[in-house]
């Protein structure tokens, strides 16, 4: 089971910003271990976001993306005390939802 | 990478790639390296150390099955507020000065049961072998941010503590015949691209000592500031320093000691 995500979410005038820190290897698949094996890609392929069980964003992630990736988006509306749903799905199959309290 | 956005609904999106080359240019290279760092001070994955460090410290572990909440770190049992700016210190309990570290290792020990050999193993983390140590201390080091850096020199003990550390500090030895102060002695010293602090002056010890531990990006792993005195031993190919011993608790009250007055402030983000 992954580490929870850290969620930060705040209102700003009509939006909600929302930052979210997630714990992943987010292996490239392109490096060789010791041993001169590959080491087998393993990264976060999707990613979303709901509010009010409406999607606010939806990305497909590659192997570009960094180790305990970071990810920062804005989107219109959002209340104080409402949650945000995230969740992101790796190419095993592993996923992990946590929410956030917008404050 | 792909972003589609559902709906009416505006977004904007960023992802920081944190692995992203720096864009070097002489001479102005310190001033990239610190926009770099202000780039990434949003996004912390240090943050993730935190949590999962304060899950550990509150969860019943270890053969007794009980949690570190009434480890004492100085402050009184259970106080980890703030409790990081004034070690290391002499506790009566143990007759000894300790830092962070050892007085972990010593809660682990009394309070929760573990042997000492097993409180001791694994101190730094590697991607498939995560370091509980490095959580706790990153749990613990977070919640003494913005704490002014306050180290005593009251006991005896203390004092024979920083002296010895002193002592290590301007010691010359192993095979390139280096002090710690070969590198950390002047202003302006560099090794590649990466500037030095200079150790032996107020500013300079308290911009290094208040801001380890740190994520460093370059290996994706938080660190603690034993790892880097570890390193630095390394760096210099002395023997290695041994985890929570006595060389390396003095040492570190050296550094602590002469950053007194600093505001803490970690776990920071580094290259």
């Amino acid at each position: 089971m992954a580490d929870p995500m850290k969620i930060r979410a705040t209102l700003a005038g009509d939006s909600t910003e929302v930052k979210v820190l997630m714990s992943h290897e987010m292996e490239t698949g392109q490096r060789k271990d010791a041993q001169g094996k590959t080491v087998p890609a393993w990264h976060i392929q999707t990613v979303t976001a709901t509010y009010n069980g409406k999607t606010v964003l939806s990305a497909q992630w590659g192997p570009a993306v960094a180790k305990n990736p970071f990810l920062a988006f804005k989107f219109k509306g959002g209340a104080k005390g409402e949650k945000v749903q995230i969740t992101w799905v790796d190419n095993r199959g592993d996923k992990r939802t946590d929410e956030g309290t917008i404050g | 990478m792909r972003i589609k956005f559902p709906g009416t609904a505006r977004c904007a999106a960023w992802l920081f790639a944190l692995a992203a080359p720096l864009a070097l240019g002489q001479g102005s290279t310190v001033d990239e390296i610190a926009k770099y760092r202000a780039a990434l001070q949003d996004g912390n994955p240090a943050e993730l150390w935190e949590a999962r460090g304060e899950d550990l410290w509150k969860q019943p572990r270890g053969p007794k099955n009980v949690s570190l909440e009434k480890c004492d770190l100085g402050q009184g049992a259970g106080v980890v507020k703030g409790a990081y700016a004034q070690l290391p210190k002499y506790f009566a309990d143990a007759d000894r000065v300790m830092d962070l570290e050892t007085r972990l290792v010593w809660c682990m020990v009394q309070l929760q049961g573990y042997a000492d050999a097993d409180a001791r193993k694994n101190p730094f983390g590697s991607p498939d072998r995560k370091s509980d140590m490095e959580a706790l201390v990153a749990y613990v080091t977070g919640e003494a941010r913005g704490a002014k850096i306050n180290v005593a020199l009251d006991h005896p003990k203390e004092q024979e503590a920083y002296r010895l550390g002193e002592k290590m500090f301007y010691f010359r030895g192993g095979p390139h015949d280096f002090a710690c102060v070969t590198c950390h002695g002047d202003d302006s010293k560099r090794i590649r691209l990466q500037d030095l602090p200079n150790l032996t002056k107020a500013e300079g010890a308290q911009l290094a000592y208040s801001t380890w531990p740190a994520y460093r990006v370059s290996q994706g792993e938080l660190r603690s500031f034993q790892w880097r005195l570890n390193d630095c031993f390394r760096q210099q190919r002395f023997p290695e320093l041994v985890f929570a011993s006595d060389a390396s608790i003095a040492l570190t009250m050296f550094l602590a000691r002469n950053a007194n007055g600093a505001a803490f402030n970690a776990p920071a983000i580094k290259r």
